[in-house]
């Protein structure tokens, strides 16, 4: 799924402090999963803002609705006809969800409540790390299942570097080296004539904004004429 | 038994500390209580085996929440006893009401909302 | 010939070789550069120019490459796919060459987080492996990453690092492979403290035919001191400095230390000329390159023959 983390307070302070109406919108998918910006965020950040702005003299009026999804506009629509109530709007859904709500009210300002963090594995409840960088060209196949783009802190397609650690990567103790580990799971499986040749230098397919038709999803009457 | 402990605590049941969450606790404060405290089973008896150390966790996150809105973190506490203890539940009554007295009453209560 | 740079030349001659490295100064004084210099012209056959050394901002790796070839010392002229892309790599190597420089250094640099910018993007477009591969494209076949013609080949004598102590053992000598694979000429181990199991590195290499197709040069580092080996052992990632050489530190008063490191290196590097396998020595005396005359001496490195 993908992960965020709430945005300290005062920076959400500062990016609301011209605006006295303001609704919160939440997403219910992943951004709830990862305990970031789902409904109980929502009523949290809501609480906050309302006392904090109280505090200061300078209260707030505030609503909060947490939409199924922020990426889809089905949903979105759902506030089409309430968000004129409201000055500006503050979304705690991922970068794309922040991104497609301020596409659907482009006249109201939208403010980002949350940093998106990634694509990640829920280890534990409220514990999630990262797994993949949606490089565009993935090569677990041939790495054991383990990303040496993500994983590795160099990202390096033919690791491990100098700086491996018994096992740990140079930056940190505490992180696993990823080609030390894609070496151990390789060599567990028989496989390591995977990593024997030399990886060739990567085409890199997220240097442009990526969009992506499915195949036998076109559709022709929608092409403009 | 009869302890004796400050009438200004008014005590909500809850089947386990680890059902408390940080609105609860946040809510109570926004609403004009001027202090909220949690008593846990001793850590390491939780009957859900770690409700009290959620608890824990998450009075902590509130008492931040509460210094980054600007009210004292001490509003909010922690406290853990055995049910057999009526004694310490009376004390902890009575220390938690002293230190509210000396926080004074909450002070949004005295702003006026915005809706 | 590839490059027919002096350390190639010694190299193919099957003489014994031996490098030295110069680390640029954090400011943009020529004459620090040319200050460590003195020390090690005539002593050693090619000098490493780091290249923005422990993710620390210096002089540009060229530049200082550059100074030393107007000093008349024969540069090997280090990078790390770090800081730059294909593009601006693959530019720094036509000027590189269209400079004088003939012997470069191929690395993937330590991560952003240890140095002077930690917040920095590290930008990895292409590893150690793939630059090997292709400065070797851009050579022999006189092409571009993209495959586009070169107008003039660089003559570069392409050298890159080993370090046989990092974890996994077994998979050393197989990256070792990779390399030569790529199209490396030479090789620069990490400094040696291990010589067990240095050893038991260079065997397989010689076993799996390894040594036949690419020049080794072990490197060597003093220990100035015990304090700079338990840094080494316990704070450096991918170092590997056995009990012994603590010992033998610690063995001696502290005023003697530093001359207890370099006998320590004077030994290793007379059986390292004996090694099969290893074609010479890589000097890393780190702000220690007034001391390199001495060990040059020393260890019967003096005079560097002309190639």
């Amino acid at each position: 799924m993908i992960v965020a983390k709430r945005k300290p307070f005062d920076e959400i302070m500062q990016l609301l402090k011209g605006h006295r109406k303001i609704l919160v919108v939440g997403c219910g998918t992943c951004v709830a999963v990862c305990l970031a910006g789902g409904e109980k965020e929502v009523a949290v950040l809501t609480a906050e803002l309302e006392m904090a702005r109280r505090l200061a003299e300078n209260p707030v009026e505030l609503g909060s609705a947490t939409l199924e999804r922020q990426c889809d506009r089905e949903y979105l629509a759902q506030l089409d006809g309430k968000v004129d109530a409201y000055d500006a709007l503050i979304s705690m859904a991922c970068g794309v969800g922040i991104q497609f709500l301020a596409e659907r009210f482009p006249h109201k300002p939208v403010y980002p409540a949350v940093d998106t963090a990634g694509l990640a594995v829920n280890q534990d409840v409220g514990w999630y790390e990262e797994r993949c960088r949606s490089c565009g060209r993935c090569v677990l196949g041939l790495t054991g299942g383990i990303c040496p783009v993500t994983m590795c802190a160099k990202g390096l397609y033919n690791g491990p570097c100098g700086g491996t650690n018994k096992g740990s990567c140079e930056i940190n103790a505490d992180q696993p080296c990823a080609w030390n580990a894609i070496y151990e799971r390789l060599k567990a499986q028989g496989r390591l004539d995977c990593i024997l040749d030399l990886q060739p230098p990567h085409d890199w397919k997220d240097m442009t904004p990526r969009s992506l038709i499915q195949p036998g999803y076109k559709k022709p009457e929608k092409a403009k004429a | 038994m009869r302890l004796e402990y400050p009438s200004s605590v008014k005590v909500i049941f809850v089947p386990c500390t680890g059902k408390v969450d940080v609105i609860h606790l946040l809510t109570a404060i926004q609403k004009g209580a001027d202090g909220v405290y949690c008593v846990g089973c001793l850590e390491g008896t939780c009957h859900y085996n770690e409700g009290n150390l959620r608890c824990r966790e998450r009075v902590d996150y509130v008492r931040s929440l509460l210094q980054e809105i600007g009210l004292e973190a001490d509003r909010v506490r922690m406290y853990n006893l055995s049910s057999g203890e009526g004694p310490t539940f009376a004390a902890y009554a009575k220390e938690m009401n002293e230190n509210i007295l000396k926080l004074g009453p909450n002070p949004l209560k005295k702003k006026t909302a915005g809706r | 010939m590839k490059s027919g740079s002096n350390l190639e030349k010694i190299l193919k001659s099957g003489q014994f070789a031996f490098t030295g490295e110069l680390g640029p100064p954090r400011g943009a004084h020529a004459e620090e550069v040319r200050k460590k210099a003195v020390h090690l012209k005539g002593r050693v056959d090619a000098v490493n120019i780091t290249d923005n050394q422990t993710a620390m901002v210096r002089m540009a790796s060229w530049a200082a490459s550059l100074i030393l070839i107007q000093e008349g010392i024969e540069p090997n002229y280090q990078m790390v796919c770090r800081d730059r892309n294909r593009l601006a790599m693959q530019a720094d190597i036509l000027g590189a060459f269209a400079l004088g420089i003939r012997n470069m250094l191929c690395l993937t640099g330590d991560h952003c987080q240890f140095g002077d910018h930690p917040t920095a993007k590290g930008v990895f477009d292409i590893d150690s492996m793939q630059l090997i591969f292709m400065v070797k494209k851009l050579r022999d076949e006189g092409k571009f990453l993209s495959g586009a013609d070169v107008d003039g080949r660089p003559q570069i004598f392409i050298g890159a690092a080993a370090n046989p102590f990092a974890d996994p053992f077994e998979w050393r000598v197989h990256r070792l492979a990779k390399k030569i694979q790529a199209g490396v000429d030479f090789i620069q181990t990490q400094c040696i403290y291990n010589m067990a199991k240095f050893r038991e590195w260079i065997r397989q290499a010689n076993d799996m035919g390894l040594t036949e197709k690419v020049y080794i040069l072990a490197g060597v580092t003093p220990m100035k001191s015990l304090g700079m080996a338990k840094y080494m052992k316990s704070k450096v990632p991918g170092m590997d400095v056995p009990d012994e050489i603590i010992s033998r530190l610690q063995g001696v008063p502290r005023d003697k230390q530093a001359e207890e490191g370099i006998r320590i290196a004077l030994e290793q590097i007379a059986e390292f000329k004996e090694m099969k396998g290893v074609h010479g020595v890589h000097l890393m005396a780190i702000e220690w390159e007034h001391r390199v005359p001495e060990i040059a001496e020393r260890a019967g490195m003096l005079p560097r023959p002309h190639a």
